[in-house]
């Protein structure tokens, strides 16, 4: 989407890097550490309304930048931008006043749904502590949450255990939109959910984000769904956003090999469409001694000498469409 | 291998399974969870034996052999030698005390007995690097944890190998895996299959998948088998609407991108809850009366086979690259590679 440059930004991240120290696996002794560079120097935007979704394999980093971003963790550098206001350093009370307008969506919903609690009283409770709302006020928005989320009202009473997966997850996804936030998280929303289900959620998604103008940090490891619900995309890798830039775009003619293996590996549910499978070679490496140069270069197809010196520059291919390769030079 | 027929208790949770599988060939249990594909998986390996809650009746033929009749070390026996498993969880299939070449040493053991060391080491190398590992020498003396989630199910791989199988179950063995590992463990699957002409029975919720390696593709709903044929028919000219539906609701990587996502209404229910009639017909959109109070029968086309009363009549037009088969029922198949 261009809305980038005319609107301003709904959540920017600027060259935000998120180090872990963890103990060296083979020193006995504990004073050797080793620095795990999780996230490292990325850089992006979202704009009010818009999906923006993060893909990579698992260890990529979507996560723990996706955590950075609705303030869950602070980066080691960088900064966080919402809405205007710098927040990289906010905590406590400042923390507390912004979490209304950003809400987190989880991936397993049993696991995020207190088993004791009905679905009521669930989604009742951040309109209760942050909200305020009591009596029959907060009674007839509990409803019309439930009704907006295409649950029925009489299942309030319900506990989690009791619901399918697709209902709690949209008990999760009520309890998130009881504030009117302005950016949700959705981590890995629709992984777990079987695909019939899945279309459901995905759907209700993009509906709240018309209706509402919720605009969504989604992470998937799926393509396929991510292209029916994101308008840009970001491909991580070890930590590095190697390209990042409109859906359609990427999907159609990606820049990054990494990204083309990705799409290439994606299963697609048709005969006819049945592609040559792009088999990188071997696992990702160890990120806590990424490869020198570029991160990619050991399962790269196309790796050069040039990969294993220096590091990738960061090309804009159009305004806003960026990848990270020697190749695109 | 021969027919086959399963029925459960009363709130059977797989009920009236019948299907065979051929040599040579991958056969894909596709369907949601609770569909009963695991449960119809594990009696194939006689591993629902050791779950009290269930009980099996009916048939099960194994290279004419009738595992049904069979005592529990007679099923033994077969197990990790003749029919193979391979799990979801590589990471907890594996034992994290012992090295990797401990526990493939038992696997080997089952069909070969005691080896002496140089013989077993050959064969311990020659297996991993059969499923594409290189460095064979470290992973054998590497316990679980020091190896990635793909590594580790290639290990698992290698050992279900090791018995050397006629018939390799594997049940959802990618889906703790990365798409990119993904891709390499389905190729791994699939050449070892055509290599060695064993019979892979994969059990998988995702229709892409089954699209990529299946031959032929059994769909479940609710503990039954709803459609059961090669998977050219299933995947262009699917019958039963649960099939269809399933196959709108996955998103395409290409293609015109719809603005809502087609879906199926409701969820499947789980077996106390099943509907009488057809499972599927709350949630259908052909259902006519006859649905809701008759339970479908299988009707039966050579290859081809599906319980519904109202089917999807097949159409061949809208195939955008093929030619249009004139007179055949069936769907070119495409040589399996």
């Amino acid at each position: 989407m261009t809305t980038l440059a005319t609107e301003p930004a709904l959540l920017t991240l600027t060259d935000v890097s998120k180090h872990f120290s963890i103990p060296s696996p083979r020193a006995l002794r504990p004073t050797e550490r080793k620095v795990l560079r999780a996230v490292d120097g990325v850089s992006l935007s979202i704009a009010p309304g818009e999906t923006f979704a993060l893909v990579g394999e698992s260890g990529s980093g979507k996560s723990t930048l996706g955590r950075i971003a609705v303030r869950l963790s602070e980066p080691t550098s960088g900064t966080v931008t919402f809405s205007g206001q710098d927040v990289t350093h906010y905590s406590g009370r400042q923390l507390r006043r912004l979490r209304p307008r950003m809400q987190v969506i989880f991936q397993d919903p049993l696991g995020a749904l207190n088993p004791r609690m009905t679905a009521g009283k669930i989604v009742a409770e951040p309109l209760q502590a942050i909200g305020g709302l009591r009596g029959s006020a907060l009674d007839d928005r509990v409803d019309e949450l439930f009704r907006a989320v295409g649950l029925d009202p009489a299942q309030r009473l319900a506990r989690p255990r009791t619901l399918s997966g697709g209902q709690r997850q949209r008990v999760g996804i009520a309890r998130a939109i009881a504030l009117n936030p302005d950016l949700i998280l959705a981590d890995e929303a629709v992984s777990a959910l079987d695909v019939s289900v899945q279309a459901q959620i995905a759907n209700l998604l993009d509906e709240l984000r018309e209706n509402l103008g919720i605009g969504y940090l989604f992470i998937a490891h799926g393509l396929p769904i991510v292209r029916q619900l994101a308008q840009r995309i970001g491909v991580m890798y070890l930590g590095r956003l190697v390209e990042c830039g409109p859906a359609d775009e990427v999907l159609r003619n990606p820049r990054h090999p990494y990204t083309r293996a990705l799409i290439g590996a994606s299963p697609v549910a048709r005969r006819r469409a049945r592609r040559e499978r792009v088999v990188l070679a071997g696992d990702p490496p160890n990120p806590l001694s990424p490869p020198s140069g570029c991160r990619f270069r050991t399962r790269c197809p196309q790796a050069m000498d040039l990969c294993a010196s220096q590091p990738p520059p960061t090309v804009e291919i159009t305004p806003g469409y960026t990848a990270e390769c020697h190749l695109l030079q | 291998m021969r027919a086959q027929r399963r029925k459960g208790p009363a709130s059977a949770v797989v009920d009236g399974v019948s299907f065979s599988l051929n040599r040579g060939e991958t056969t894909c249990v596709v369907g949601e969870s609770g569909s009963g594909k695991s449960v119809t998986a594990r009696a194939i390996m006689g591993l629902t034996r050791l779950e009290p809650a269930l009980s099996v009746s009916g048939e099960i033929w194994f290279d004419g052999k009738p595992l049904h009749q069979m005592d529990n070390p007679s099923v033994a026996r077969l197990r990790g030698r003749d029919i193979a498993m391979v799990f979801q969880e590589p990471m907890s299939s594996l034992d994290p005390l012992f090295t990797v070449g401990s526990q493939l040493t038992e696997s080997l053991r089952r069909r070969h007995g005691k080896l002496p060391n140089q013989n077993l080491r050959t064969r311990l190398l020659a297996l991993l690097s059969d499923v594409g590992i290189p460095d064979g020498e470290r992973v054998l003396r590497s316990r679980p944890h020091e190896l990635s989630g793909g590594m580790c199910q290639r290990v698992m791989i290698a050992a279900a190998l090791a018995g050397e199988p006629d018939l390799l179950i594997a049940d959802e063995p990618t889906t703790a895996l990365d798409v990119t590992v993904q891709a390499g463990i389905l190729a791994l699957l699939e050449r070892i299959r055509t290599e060695r002409g064993m019979a892979v029975l994969l059990v998988t919720h995702d229709m892409g998948v089954a699209a990529e390696v299946a031959d032929q593709v059994l769909v479940m709903y609710s503990g039954r088998i709803v459609e059961n044929a090669s998977a050219d028919e299933v995947f262009e000219s699917p019958r039963h609407p649960y099939t269809a539906g399933l196959l709108s609701c996955v998103p395409a990587l290409e293609g015109e991108k719809p603005s809502v996502l087609p879906t199926i209404p409701g969820s499947m229910p789980s077996p106390e809850q099943r509907p009488p009639g057809c499972a599927f017909h709350p949630r259908c959109a052909r259902s006519a009366d006859r649905c809701s109070t008759e339970t479908p029968l299988q009707t039966q086309k050579p290859g081809l086979e599906y319980a519904c009363w109202n089917p999807i009549e097949p159409t061949f037009l809208p195939m955008p690259t093929a030619d249009v088969p004139t007179h055949t029922a069936q769907a070119p198949k495409e040589d399996a590679r």
